[in-house]
């Protein structure tokens, strides 16, 4: 956030403050209380939150199953206190397909990283959102393999250095980066297609709306809603937090523009 | 005088220093410790608590969620 000219300034002693009472904002009981095994600064925390924050404010949590995938938020179900199913590397959206074929009466919804749902899991993504399977995708895009040491994804900018693009994407020999959200969002099967960023207060805030409005949709039997988050991969892009949100700032928001991508309407 | 006055808690142990909260902090209220948790991190703290609203942006923020924010309307006898 821009740091204010003016800074407020009030006498109230904290003990007067800091009272149960005065809480404004506090974590989500459907956390568990496992430490989350992210690097510090992880984009990933904050969308694990705010998934949490939805389904605890729409009153579903014994109504959600969850698909966890491969990448570093393998461990997903280890934090979020839901029923859970772990899928092999880029399967979620299939798996999804299933269980909620199976169970319709309940909310499903697939959590992916970049590699997994657009590179291994590709065929798994497109085909689920054309067929207009009723589940909720939650695209998790740092523009990297995390979990495996920061090579390549499909989604690397043009230039990036990554462990196996020592020199940079070169996209005469790599291709360019994916805009999977894009490719999805032609497909009549999906209803809701959006790109958001947790980076900052303001954008966390809208990144909220939408994971609600893409759980809407589910429960409106309207088809694949599809969110895709920009979020920063701190040790895979070799910076500190603070840069590596500026880098996203400067670098993926230009090439992933932020916003809804189709929004064919709720009622 | 502000009308609102607001204060953080931060969980100092689950705290990873990652500092996205200080940085994201408008008035400035947050800090990182110059000691370390029980992790070996340096952790968000209030080096200036007379300043916060309550504006929620570091909790938002916070990919581990480890601040809890307060907030109260200035009572009249605190306002000068
Ligand atoms: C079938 C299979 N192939 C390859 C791997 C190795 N692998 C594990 S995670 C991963 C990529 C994860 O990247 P991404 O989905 O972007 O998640 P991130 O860690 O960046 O959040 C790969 C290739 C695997 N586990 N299984
Ligand atoms: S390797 Fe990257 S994506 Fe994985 S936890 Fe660390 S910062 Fe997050
Ligand atoms: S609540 Fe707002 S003013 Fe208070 S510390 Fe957090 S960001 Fe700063
Ligand atoms: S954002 Fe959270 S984890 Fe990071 S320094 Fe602040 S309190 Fe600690
Ligand atoms: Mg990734």
């Amino acid at each position: 956030m821009a740091k204010s000219k003016v800074i407020p300034h009030h006498d109230v002693p904290l003990d007067q403050i800091i009272k149960p009472e005065n809480i404004i904002f506090k974590k989500t009981k459907l956390f568990t209380d496992n430490v989350l095994s992210y690097c510090p600064g992880c984009g990933h925390g904050v969308a694990h939150r705010l998934i949490l924050e939805v389904i605890e404010e729409m009153g579903i949590a014994d109504k959600v199953i969850g698909i966890a995938p491969v990448g570093c938020s393998v461990l997903a179900y280890e934090f979020m206190d839901l029923d859970m199913q772990e899928a092999a590397h880029g399967r979620a959206p299939a798996l999804a397909t299933g269980i909620k074929r199976t169970n319709p009466d309940k909310f499903v919804f697939s959590y992916q990283g970049d590699g997994d749902l657009a590179a291994i899991g590709t065929a798994e993504t497109i085909h689920a959102a054309n067929r207009g399977e009723n589940i909720t995708v939650i695209f998790i895009n740092n523009g990297i393999y995390g979990m495996t040491g920061g090579q390549m994804a499909p989604t690397t900018l043009e230039g990036m250095k990554t462990s196996t693009t020592p020199y940079g994407r070169d996209p005469r020999q790599m291709g360019h980066p994916i805009k999977i959200t894009e490719l999805v969002a032609q497909l009549p099967g999906t209803c809701y297609v959006t790109r958001q960023a947790v980076h900052t207060a303001a954008l966390v805030r809208k990144a909220k709306k939408a994971i609600r409005r893409a759980f809407e949709y589910q429960k409106a039997n309207k088809g694949l809603s599809f969110v895709e988050i920009v979020s920063n991969c701190n040790s895979g892009w070799k910076m500190t937090p603070v840069q590596a949100i500026k880098w996203l700032e400067e670098n993926m928001l230009p090439y992933y523009p932020l916003g809804d991508l189709k929004d064919v309407g709720l009622d | 005088m502000a009308k609102i006055a607001g204060a953080v808690v931060v969980d100092i142990d689950r705290c990873k220093g990652c500092e996205l909260c200080v940085n994201e902090c408008p008035f400035d209220v947050l800090a990182m410790s110059e000691d370390v948790n029980i992790k070996g991190y340096h952790y968000s703290y209030m080096k200036n608590p007379s300043a916060c609203t309550g504006c929620l942006a570091c909790a938002l923020v916070c990919p581990d969620t480890v601040i809890t924010v307060y907030r109260v309307k200035v009572p009249d006898t605190a306002k000068s």
